[in-house]
């Protein structure tokens, strides 16, 4: 079954295109990688998958279901998150916190304005299990504020398998970390089971090679080559506006 | 386990302290002036915490809620003066305020930021022109007197002392209610939307609901400060609706401290006394608020409770380790949010 | 039949007025992104600057702009020196003009008293003029001709000029404005006294039939708040098209449902935010 299917996908700002016209089709359980070099559309693309952004025109299903025209909120709620590359967490609250407010977006307890949010043990449980699959459990009750960028990272995925994704869509996740850091967020990566899917922008193409069944290289707002990982590394265009870069 | 435990003792202590004080304030100060001056402060304390719950925890500054206050004084005082009794005056009153509430909401709702603060202000001014120049409803200028006080039980709140325990028992459900709303989840929601906006949509959050909502909770409230209010004066005319209504409640907010129980009570207290104490010397009171408004932004704009306890805290510091030590962050000196309020609950 | 054109005539003064008094508004809000909560405080300031020089004789023309250009140094230097301070801090900032308000309020108070004052219209400007048999009063159609002149050479300003440019630079993106090396500080300091100078002889002009008294400030803010959330902000033709439409409703409600005209006025507001919120001829923000 098709993940996620992008047709035809057109925006433009101010009449400059920014995505002229994007195909993709994800498969379920798939690793994808979208590479392509700075202003190629990669986030604009991310951004019209999630909703933030409404394309002038084309579509968006998720698993089938024709997901164009809504609002973020919903595809949250059908199975989609996705991390950002310039980290917007809560920095006054704990990593907990963080991560219980992903689970709680998720939970019709959200609009309960009578129970006590810290006292909800099942989410602060599941919470500290998301953290512990980072390797974050003991920083749990750390104010966000107070953890190094590295950290930081790790939380945005931590946040976003916890809420149980059935398309994870990653956006530089390695950006601005150190070698023994990009070990450990590869291997948490390679770890997550397979029943999810997962979507990863990189910049930077080597990190991330390893990663990817498929890549999809994207330059100008247009797909140019997508394949495997030999056939694309090993493509002429690739070279031309990629790697030869 | 046992640390949270040890704090949480003063804590309780210092409120059941704090309730005490409150409870025997009629018996110990004795002068019917002054207990008017501490119903004034509990009654403009439920508005300033009403209006924190947009400012503080939502992020919203909203320069209209003059509008909402006025709106229960007026349908209560109109309804009475048609001869209604008070349940179905006041039940009618926060009824029309918390759905005046939610065309502000709608319509304020569409902007965040500066565009939220400019349609509050003019909403906010558009209904002081309603309560000024539609004289054949409003009275205009005149104003709408209100004859008695409600006998609530049979209790008699006519004199300053049962009034005082009236506003009392408000001020204090409304306290109960906010630090149980502030800590739920929705309190956490609303936090987050005002702290992360975009990333709590994509976490499944309903930003511009979790807003909705906040707006008619403080619509609500708006609405109870506004009708204790009515009934201390017995009285209301267009004045109340002025811009220097909701300026004063926003002054009261940040005075004491966004985000935070105690700030708006605190800013409540001081502002009520401050406008007492001038108003008895000099009539330049909106000098005199202006000025405020003017020193605090430049020199304390985190508000005085939050701006003490990281004093406290310093000093505390410095006491137990014997000198200064500006640059080490300490436990409570966090580092400055992107918002620039931070929350000490 | 001649209270309707009556109406209308005055209907383009008031509009006239309006769009002087939000145009230094709007400008103000597109470049500084602050809604200057003074601005009302500059229109009253400058009148009653305006009736005082009247009452020492000076010339109208002599008095509108003598006050424009006084509002405007006190507009500048609250800019320059305290506003400025504040800068990237919005809550702050309009929190200091919204207590400058109420100060200059309370100013107003001590010096000019509590009672109205309303000039004279000027012996060259009263009357009327008969067009086609009809009569229109002069003094309106001065204020429209004024609002008409100044709005050409505020387009021409924005439109022709180097200053022009940076303002639009500035409107359409501070940071990128900053980095091509536009000195975004002195021009906050020019847009701000000229939406104060304007203000200010909107005051002025105003004066002979609005009169002026306490309270006018925290009346015409709510208008030029309305103009440009109807116009959309930083648009010149946004704030003199909102200013007419205001203008109209005030005038035609006023006389048609004397009690319900500023309910009146809540209506094209209330359909711009729910079908428009960035404004007749305003840009959508992204």
């Amino acid at each position: 079954m098709i993940a996620l299917e992008v047709r035809a996908l057109k925006k433009s700002f101010g009449g400059l295109y920014v995505t002229r016209r994007v195909d993709l089709a994800v498969e379920e359980g798939e690793r994808r990688l979208i590479i392509g070099p700075n202003g190629a559309g990669k986030t604009t693309l991310f951004n019209l998958v999630t909703g933030e952004i409404t394309p002038d025109s084309g579509s968006i299903a998720l698993f089938g279901r024709d997901i164009t025209r809504k609002p973020v909120r919903t595809r949250a709620h059908l199975g989609m998150a996705r991390t950002y590359q310039i980290i917007t967490l809560f920095g006054r609250d704990t990593l907990r916190h963080n991560v219980m407010l992903a689970l709680l977006g998720l939970s019709p307890r959200r609009w309960n304005p009578l129970i006590d949010f810290a006292g909800q043990r099942d989410l602060a449980e599941q919470a500290e299990a998301a953290l512990a699959r980072v390797g974050l459990a003991h920083l749990a009750g750390r104010p966000l504020a107070e953890t190094s960028y590295g950290e930081r990272r790790r939380v945005e995925i931590a946040m976003a398998l916890a809420q149980k994704p059935r398309v994870l869509l990653l956006d530089e996740p390695f950006a601005g970390l150190s070698i023994d850091e990009r070990q450990d967020v590869h291997r948490l990566l390679m770890a997550v089971p397979r029943d999810v899917t997962m979507v990863m922008i990189e910049h930077n193409m080597d990190v991330a090679l390893e990663f990817a069944e498929r890549i999809t290289l994207l330059h100008f707002g247009e797909v140019i080559v997508e394949g495997t990982r030999a056939e694309v590394v090993a493509h002429p265009r690739t070279r031309e506006v990629y790697l030869g870069h | 386990m046992s640390a949270v435990s040890g704090l949480l003792a003063p804590r309780t202590a210092a409120i059941a302290m704090a309730v005490l004080l409150l409870l025997v304030l009629p018996l110990w100060v004795g002068n019917a002036y002054y207990v008017n001056i501490a119903s004034q402060i509990l009654f403009f304390a439920v508005f300033a915490l009403a209006l924190n719950v947009l400012v503080g925890y939502g992020g919203l500054t909203s320069l209209g809620h003059a509008g909402l206050f006025a709106m229960a004084g007026y349908t209560a005082a109109l309804l009475l003066a048609r001869g209604h009794g008070h349940l179905v005056a006041d039940t009618a009153a926060l009824l029309v305020t918390v759905a005046t509430a939610a065309v502000y909401a709608v319509l304020s709702l569409r902007a965040t930021g500066i565009g939220f603060l400019m349609i509050t202000l003019a909403i906010g001014q558009i209904l002081w022109g309603i309560a000024y120049r539609w004289a054949s409803l409003t009275n205009g200028d005149n104003g709408v007197n209100v004859s008695s006080r409600p006998m609530p039980f049979g209790l008699d709140l006519s004199g300053a002392d049962g009034f005082y325990y009236l506003c009392l028992v408000v001020f204090l459900a409304c306290v109960g209610s906010m630090a149980v709303v502030v800590r739920s989840p929705f309190g956490a929601s609303l936090r987050g939307t005002r702290d992360q906006e975009r990333r709590m949509a994509a976490l499944g959050y309903d930003v511009w609901l979790i807003r909705f909502w906040a707006f008619l909770l403080s619509g609500f409230w708006s609405g109870v400060a506004g009708l204790l209010f009515l009934y201390y004066n017995q009285f209301i005319s267009p004045q109340v609706v002025a811009l220097t209504t909701s300026a004063e409640a926003l002054l009261m907010v940040i005075a004491g401290g966004t985000a935070t129980l105690l700030g708006p009570i605190v800013g409540a207290a001081l502002v009520v006394i401050m406008k007492n104490v001038v108003s008895a010397y000099i009539v330049r009171w909106n000098m005199v608020l202006g000025i405020i408004f003017i020193l605090i932004v430049s020199f304390m704009p985190e508000g005085l409770v939050p701006g003490s306890a990281r004093l406290w805290a310093w000093a505390r510091h410095r006491l137990r380790h014997g000198k200064p030590k500006p640059a080490a962050p300490g436990p409570v000196a966090a580092p400055p949010a992107s918002g620039g309020k931070e929350g000490v609950r | 039949m001649s209270l309707w054109l009556t109406l209308a005539v005055n209907s383009f003064g008031l509009g006239g007025l309006l769009f002087l008094l939000s145009s230094g508004f709007s400008l103000i809000f597109g470049l500084m992104r602050i809604p200057n909560l003074m601005h009302g405080s500059f229109f009253m300031l400058g009148a009653y600057f305006g009736v005082t020089l009247l009452d020492r004789g000076v010339n109208f023309w002599v008095a509108a702009i003598g006050a424009g250009l006084l509002t405007a140094l006190i507009g500048g230097l609250i800019e320059r020196f305290l506003l400025r301070r504040l800068e990237g801090q919005v809550l702050p900032q309009v929190l200091l003009t919204l207590g400058f308000a109420f100060i200059i309020g309370d100013v107003c108070l001590m010096v000019w008293t509590g009672d109205p004052w309303q000039p004279a219209t000027p012996a060259h400007l009263a009357g009327a003029v008969q067009v086609a048999g009809l009569f229109f009063p002069l003094y309106r159609l001065v204020i429209l001709a004024v609002a008409v002149v100044v709005a050409i050479a505020l387009w021409i300003m924005v439109d022709w000029t180097r200053l022009g440019a940076m303002i639009r630079a500035g409107v359409d993106d501070p940071p990128i404005a900053r980095v091509v090396g536009i000195r975004v500080s002195q021009l906050f300091t020019l847009v701000f006294s000229l939406g104060a100078a304007l203000a200010a002889f909107a005051g002025v002009m105003g004066a002979p039939y609005l009169s002026v008294y306490p309270g006018l400030d925290f009346e015409m803010l709510p208008l030029a708040l309305i103009v440009v959330i109807l116009g959309g902000t930083g648009s010149l033709l946004g704030a003199l098209v909102g200013s007419f439409i205001i203008g109209f409703l005030y005038n035609f409600g006023q006389a048609m449902f004397p009690d319900l005209a500023y309910v009146i006025l809540f209506l094209p507001m209330l359909l711009v935010l729910v079908l428009r919120p960035q404004g007749l001829f305003g840009k959508v923000v992204t």
